[in-house]
C-alpha cells in the first residue's frame, strides 16, 4: 500500500526541517524514499504537516481510570457521543471511555500515548484497558519507587538484583520503562504516612528517597532501557517543594546515560515547582527550575499545564490525594496495592479567580517558556491532573501567542501578577518549537526516536495534517485559529492509513503496545526470583503463577529489548 | 490423570487462586484446598444437555440445534424494542465485552447482578468515592477488621483465613492474635461467633448507628442518645477508640448494608466514616463482592460505557440512572419486551414481581444449568463453564484482575461463540 | 398464632454449593425454609411448615431454629421461595426490599412448593 503526500509544509525537527514543502512517501505503514507512481496521494495544499503526536505521560488506562469513571458518572455524562457505523459511543471528558480515549487523541493528531503509571499487580487491567483503546500506538510506565524488592536490593545496595528485578518487573507487567512516584511514600502511606525529603527514611525499609531514585537510575542505565527513570518527585503538592525538584534533579549527575537521552525525566512539574512556604506566600518558582534545566544536558521535564474547568486528578502518590480531598471537601477514592504502591483520585474544578490555580496556570508556561531548549519541556497536562489531553490545543496557542497569553491573565486573579513571571514574558514559541514540544522531544525522551516523532526514511507513517498554512498565519494575532486547527486535524494518518479527515474519525485499526523485554545475567535472574518466591508466599494475596502478564492481554505487541550493560558511574 | 495447581475459583469475589484441581480424561474428578462453594461448582452439577426452545412457557420444550436457538434468539432480540440484557457476572470479562456490544447494537439495557447485590455500593461511591486497597494490605497490616452487616464464614468461606482474620503477613506475624475482630449484625452469625466483638443492630437502623459513630468520632459524642438502633452508647464508643487505636483497620460490608432500608445511603455513610477516620489513623473499607466475576462485568462496563452497570442504549449512547435503568426497576415497570438472561439466574434471584413479567415476555437463556430462568424461558442456550473449561479474566472483589485457564476442554459452545454468532444473525434479521 | 416479625434474606454455604444444582431436593432444603430463634418457634408451636406472608405475597416454607435470631428477626436464604414474599420497590435506586419486610408467620399443614411449582405461578 502507496501514499505520497504532497505540498505539506513539513516541521520536523530531528531531520532539520522547518516549514518546507517536503513530500512525504509512505510504503507499507512506513516513511521510504520514494513511492511509485500508483500511489494514492493526497495533496496537503500547503497545510501544517507534522509526526504523528507522541503523548509521553497521560492517564488513559487502569484501576485509577476506571475508578475514575465509576466515582463520576457526571463527567461520563458531559462527554457523550452517540456510536456511528465506524465509531463506539463516545462519554466523558476528564475520564473518558476507551473509545473517545483513542478517537479524540487521533482526532488531534497524536498517534502515540504512554499511560504514565500502574502497578504490577494491576498491569493486566492496564492492558485490558489499553487493548481496547483504538488508533493510537501506547505502552505503560511501571511503578517501582515504593516496592518491597525495589527497597531491599536498595538497601542492599545490591545493583543486579536491583537490575534484574526492573527487568522481571517490566516482563510482568509488560511495561515500558520506569516510573517512580513520591518514592518511598507508596510504602509509607501503607500506614498513613509520607515522606517530607529526600532525606528521610523510610521505617522497616531503612531506605531513602534518594537511595531509591539514585539506584532506579543506575538500573535503568544498566539495562539500558529505551526511556530513563521517569520521576513524579516528592512533596508535590505543598509550597516549597521546588527545593526538592532543584535536589532530586541534582541526583542526575551522579549517574551518565546509556543512550542519547536524558538520565532523568521529572515530570508534571506544575505541581513540583511551588515557592513560598504555606498558601498564603505561594508563588511560582518555575523560573528558578528554567534557570537550572538551561544549564544542564541530562535532564527532560513536562509540563503538567493547568487548564481550567474541570479535572480530575489521579496519580500514585496516595498521600496528596487524601491531602486535596480533605482541602477541597471532595469524594475520594483510595487503592494502595500490596507490596507496591498507593493510588489516589479527586475530582477538582480549576477556577480562574482562584489565586492558587490561577499561579499555578502560570507555572507550567513558564517553564516552557524560559527554558530555552524545547527538547527539555514536553508538553502534558499531566491528563487528567492538570487538565483533558483535548485541551493541548489550547496550550499550544498559548505557548505561541503572548496575545492569547496577556488576554487570559486579565480573567484572572491579580496574584498572577505578583506570584508569578508569565505577564512579563514576550517568548512566542513557533512551529518547530511545537513539533519538539510534541513529537521529536517527546519520542526522544521515550528513547523512540528511531520511528516515532519524526518524518525520516524508517519512521512509522504516523502523520498529522492541520488545516493552516504556516506562511500564512501570524499564530500570536490568530491563536484562536491555531487551537481550533489542532483541535481537528485535516488528516491524521496511522501507520499509513488515513484514520482522521476533517477532524472526524474514518478509521479505527487497532495500535500496538510498545513494552520492553531487558536481559539480565541467569544468575542474577535466579537470586532475585528466590527472593520473589518468598515474598509471594509469606505477603502477596495471590500466587506468582497467576500474577504476570500473560501474552493474551498484549495482542498486537512492539517489544523493545534491552539487556544489562556497564554502568558509567560519576 | 492431570493435577493442576496454582488454578482459580470461579465462584466468589474471593477468586482463590490457590487451588489445585485433579482431572481425568476430560473429567474432574477432585478438587483441593477451595471452600464447600467452590469445590461445589468445580466439580460440577447436572448440565443442560442441547438446546431448548417451546412458544409456550407452561409446555414442554423441544431440542434443537445451535444454530436453530441462535435463530430463535437473534429473531427474539431484533424484533423487540426494549430487551433487557442481564446477568453476566459467571462469565468471563471476554464476554461482558461481547455483551456490551450487543445491547449496543440492540439499543437495549444491559444490567448484571450487582443490580441485586452491590449496586448501591457505587451509588455511594458515586457521592463519596471508596478508600480502599488490595486484599494484601489488610492480609499484612490490619490489627482491626470490622464485618458490617456480611457474613463470611457463609458467603466468603477463605476470606478470613487468606486475607482478613487469620492471615499473616509482614506487619502481621501474630495472625489472628494480632488483630481484633469486630462483627455488626442484625442477629448473631456464624461470623459473629468468631468475633472479639459481636455489636447487635435494630434491623433497619444500620444508617443510625454510622451517623452516631461518626459523631462520636467528630467529639460530639454528647448528642448521641443512651441508645442508637438497639445499641448501648457505651458500646459505640468503644467501637470508636478501638478503630481510632488501629495501625490499620478495615472494614468489610456486604448484603446487610446494601438491601436493608437506606440503601446506598448505608454505604455512603460508611464510607463517610471510614474516610473521617483517615484523619486519626489508615482505615480502608471493601465491598464483599459475592457473585464470581461481578467486579469484572463493572470494570468492563465502566471503561467501555463509562458507567459500571444498568445501561440504557437507547438512545444510541449510554444512559445510566439505577431507580429508572436497573434490572428490577424496568420490570417493575413493565417496560421491556424481551429478555437475554445469561450467567445468572433472575428469576431466582429477583423479587416474584419482577419474575412475573419475565413470564410474560420472551426469554432468552445462556446458561450451562437448569435453574428458575429456565422455568420462564422460551430459547435455552447451554454453553461452556467460564473459568473451568473457558479461559478468561475476572476481577477480584478488590480490583485485581486474574486470569483463568482451562480445567477441562468445553463440552458445550463458549458464550463468547454464542453471543457473536446472535449479533450476527441480529444484524442480518436488522439489514445492517 | 401469629408471629410478627422483620423478615430479612441473604446468603448461606449451602444456598451458594447449590446454585448450579437448583432443580434439585438439596437446593430446595437448602432454601425453603424460614430461621427463627427458638422462643419464637415455641410460640408458634414448633410446627414443620409455615406460611410467611408478606404484603407482596406468602410462601410455605419448612421452620427451622436458629438461636443467632433476636426474638423478632426471621430469616429466608435467598433464592425462589425468598422472593415470593420480598419488597419489589427498589426506592428509586436499582435494589429491590430484600431484607427489613415486616412478615406473619403462621403454623401450616400444607406442603412446599417444588421450584418448577413456585415458578409456574408466575406463569
Amino acid at each position: 500500500m502507496e501514499l505520497l503526500i504532497k505540498n505539506g509544509a513539513v516541521y520536523d525537527p530531528v531531520n532539520g526541517i522547518k516549514g518546507d514543502k517536503t513530500d512525504i512517501p509512505i510504503k507499507d505503514g512506513k516513511i521510504v524514499a520514494s513511492v511509485s507512481s500508483k500511489a494514492a496521494v493526497i495533496d496537503a495544499g500547503g497545510r501544517l504537516v507534522m509526526p504523528g503526536g507522541v503523548d509521553a505521560h497521560s492517564h488513559i488506562a487502569g484501576a485509577k481510570v476506571n475508578v475514575g469513571r465509576i466515582m463520576r458518572p457526571e463527567d461520563t455524562r458531559i462527554g457523550i457521543r452517540p456510536r456511528t457505523k465506524i465509531t463506539r459511543p463516545y462519554t466523558g471528558y476528564t475520564v473518558p471511555n476507551v473509545y473517545a480515549m483513542g478517537y479524540r487523541y487521533a482526532q488531534m493528531g497524536y498517534t502515540t500515548v504512554f499511560e504514565a503509571a500502574q502497578a504490577i499487580m494491576k498491569a493486566r487491567h492496564t492492558h485490558e484497558e489499553l487493548e481496547e483503546i483504538p488508533i493510537i500506538d501506547k505502552g505503560a510506565l511501571t511503578l517501582f519507587g515504593s516496592n518491597w524488592p525495589t527497597m531491599d536490593y536498595v538497601r542492599e545496595k545490591n545493583m543486579d538484583k536491583l537490575a534484574a528485578y526492573v527487568a522481571w518487573g517490566l516482563l510482568a507487567s509488560r511495561g515500558y520503562g520506569i516510573k517512580v512516584v513520591n518514592p518511598g511514600g507508596g510504602e509509607m502511606w501503607g500506614f498513613g504516612k509520607n515522606v517530607t525529603g529526600l532525606d528521610d527514611v523510610v521505617p522497616n525499609f531503612d531506605v531513602t528517597p534518594k537511595d531509591i531514585i539514585v539506584s532506579l537510575m543506575k538500573a535503568n542505565e544498566m539495562l539500558g532501557l529505551p526511556h530513563s527513570v521517569h520521576l513524579h518527585c516528592n512533596n508535590l503538592g505543598k509550597p516549597g517543594n521546588y527545593k526538592t525538584t532543584l535536589a532530586s534533579m541534582e541526583l542526575a549527575k551522579q549517574v551518565k546515560p546509556s543512550r542519547d537521552r536524558q538520565v532523568l525525566h521529572v515530570t508534571h512539574l506544575t505541581f513540583n515547582v511551588w515557592g513560598g512556604t504555606n498558601w498564603g506566600d505561594f508563588e511560582s518558582k518555575a523560573d528558578e527550575v528554567a534557570n537550572y534545566l538551561n544549564s544542564s544536558e541530562n535532564i527532560t521535564t513536562d509540563m503538567g499545564q493547568l487548564i481550567f474547568g474541570s479535572a480530575t486528578t489521579m496519580t500514585a502518590d496516595g498521600p496528596v490525594q487524601y491531602a486535596n480531598a480533605k482541602l477541597l471537601h471532595a469524594k475520594w477514592a483510595n487503592g494502595d496495592v500490596e507490596l507496591e504502591d498507593a493510588s489516589g483520585v479527586v475530582p477538582i474544578f480549576y477556577v480562574k479567580q482562584v489565586s492558587i490555580h490561577a499561579i499555578m496556570w502560570a507555572m507550567g508556561l513558564e517553564l516552557a517558556l524560559l527554558t530555552k531548549d524545547p527538547y527539555k519541556v514536553l508538553l502534558t497536562t499531566d491528563h487528567p491532573n492538570g487538565g483533558p489531553f483535548v485541551n493541548y490545543p489550547d496550550v499550544i496557542a498559548l505557548l505561541m501567542s503572548n496575545k492569547k497569553r496577556q488576554e487570559e491573565i486579565k480573567t484572572l486573579h491579580e496574584a498572577v501578577h505578583k506570584r508569578t513571571k508569565i505577564p512579563g514574558i514576550e517568548r512566542e514559541l513557533d512551529f518547530n518549537d511545537i513539533a519538539i514540544m510534541t513529537r521529536a522531544g517527546s519520542a526522544k525522551v521515550l528513547g523512540l526516536l528511531d520511528t516515532k516523532g519524526h518524518l525520516g526514511v524508517g519512521a512509522d507513517a504516523d502523520i498529522a495534517i492541520y488545516d493552516i498554512k504556516p506562511d500564512q498565519i501570524d499564530p500570536s494575532v490568530e491563536h484562536a485559529r491555531i487551537k481550533s486547527a489542532f483541535s481537528s486535524a485535516a488528516y491524521t494518518i496511522k501507520g499509513g492509513e488515513v484514520v482522521v479527515k476533517d477532524g472526524q474519525v474514518v478509521a479505527t485499526p487497532a495500535g500496538r503496545t510498545f513494552w520492553v523485554d531487558a536481559s539480565v545475567p541467569e544468575q542474577h535472574r535466579n537470586e532475585m526470583l528466590r527472593d520473589i518466591r518468598l515474598k509471594f508466599k509469606n505477603y502477596y494475596s495471590i500466587n506468582l503463577a497467576n500474577y504476570m502478564v500473560q501474552d493474551a492481554y498484549v495482542t498486537h505487541p512492539n517489544v523493545v529489548k534491552a539487556g544489562a550493560i556497564p554502568v558509567e558511574v560519576n | 490423570m492431570a493435577v493442576i495447581t496454582d488454578a482459580l475459583c470461579p465462584f466468589c469475589g474471593c477468586v482463590c487462586d490457590d487451588i489445585t484441581v485433579v482431572t481425568e480424561g476430560n473429567k474432574i474428578t477432585d478438587v483441593k484446598h477451595a471452600c464447600k462453594l467452590g469445590a461445589a461448582k468445580i466439580m460440577g452439577h447436572h448440565r443442560i444437555k442441547e438446546p431448548m426452545v417451546r412458544d409456550d412457557k407452561k409446555g414442554n420444550f423441544k431440542e434443537v440445534s445451535y444454530d436453530e436457538a441462535i435463530d430463535a434468539a437473534a429473531k427474539v432480540l431484533a424484533g423487540s424494542k426494549r430487551p433487557l440484557l442481564y446477568g453476566w457476572a459467571s462469565a468471563l470479562c471476554e464476554v461482558h465485552k461481547k455483551g456490551v456490544l450487543l445491547a449496543e447494537e440492540l439499543g437495549g439495557i444491559i444490567d448484571n447482578t450487582a443490580s441485586v447485590c452491590h449496586g448501591p455500593s457505587t451509588l455511594a461511591v458515586h457521592e463519596k468515592g471508596l478508600p480502599t486497597s488490595t486484599l494484601g494490605q489488610i492480609k499484612n497490616r490490619a490489627d482491626v477488621v470490622v464485618f458490617w452487616g456480611c457474613n463470611p464464614v457463609q458467603a466468603h468461606p477463605r476470606h478470613m483465613g487468606r486475607y482478613s482474620v487469620f492471615a499473616r503477613g509482614f506487619f502481621s506475624d501474630k495472625g489472628r492474635k494480632g488483630r481484633k475482630i469486630v462483627v455488626v449484625d442484625v442477629r448473631k452469625t456464624d461470623t459473629a461467633n468468631i468475633a472479639d466483638e459481636y455489636i447487635e443492630v435494630q434491623q433497619g437502623k444500620d444508617y443510625l448507628v454510622i451517623s452516631a459513630l461518626r459523631a462520636i468520632l467528630a467529639g460530639q459524642a454528647d448528642v448521641v442518645p443512651a441508645a442508637v438502633g438497639g445499641v448501648p452508647k457505651e458500646q459505640l464508643v468503644k467501637l470508636v477508640d478501638t478503630m481510632k487505636a488501629a495501625r490499620f483497620g478495615a472494614v468489610f460490608f456486604g448484603m446487610g448494608l446494601t438491601q436493608s432500608q437506606g440503601r446506598y445511603k448505608n454505604i455512603d455513610n460508611a464510607i463517610s466514616l471510614t474516610t473521617e477516620l483517615n484523619s486519626f489513623t489508615k482505615v480502608v473499607i471493601m465491598p464483599m463482592r459475592g457473585h464470581y466475576n461481578v467486579t469484572g462485568f463493572g470494570q468492563v462496563c465502566a471503561w467501555e460505557t463509562g458507567f459500571a452497570s444498568a445501561v440504557d442504549f437507547s438512545r444510541g449512547a449510554p444512559y445510566y440512572n439505577p431507580g429508572e435503568t436497573a434490572a428490577n426497576d424496568l420490570l417493575y415497570r413493565r417496560e421491556v419486551d424481551a429478555a437475554l438472561i445469561i450467567a445468572g439466574d433472575a428469576a431466582a434471584h429477583f423479587p416474584a414481581n419482577s419474575v412475573r413479567h419475565l413470564a410474560k415476555i420472551p426469554v432468552v437463556q445462556i446458561d450451562p444449568y437448569w435453574n428458575p430462568t429456565t422455568e420462564v424461558a422460551n430459547v435455552v442456550i447451554p454453553t461452556a463453564i467460564c473459568g473451568i473449561e473457558v479461559e478468561g479474566t475476572a476481577y477480584r472483589m478488590d480490583g485485581v484482575s486474574l486470569r483463568y485457564r482451562k480445567m477441562v476442554e468445553p463440552t458445550h459452545p463458549t458464550d463468547i461463540e454464542i453471543l457473536e454468532k446472535i449479533t450476527e444473525r441480529v444484524r442480518e434479521i436488522r439489514g445492517e | 398464632m401469629t408471629l410478627k416479625v422483620t423478615l430479612i434474606t441473604g446468603r448461606t454455604i449451602n444456598q451458594g454449593a447449590n446454585l448450579e444444582n437448583k432443580t434439585s431436593s438439596d437446593y430446595m432444603d437448602a432454601t425453603a425454609y424460614c430461621e427463627v430463634n427458638s422462643k419464637a418457634a415455641g410460640l408458634l408451636g414448633k410446627p414443620g411448615n409455615v406460611r410467611v406472608r408478606t404484603e407482596y405475597g406468602d410462601v410455605i416454607v419448612k421452620l427451622k431454629e436458629n438461636n443467632g435470631n433476636p426474638d423478632d428477626i426471621a430469616f429466608i436464604p435467598m433464592g425462589p421461595w425468598a422472593n415470593a414474599v420480598v419488597d419489589p420497590d427498589t426506592k428509586g435506586c436499582g435494589m429491590p426490599g430484600f431484607k427489613g419486610i415486616p412478615a406473619e408467620i403462621e403454623a401450616t399443614d400444607d406442603r412446599i412448593l417444588l421450584m418448577k411449582e413456585l415458578i409456574a405461578r408466575y406463569k
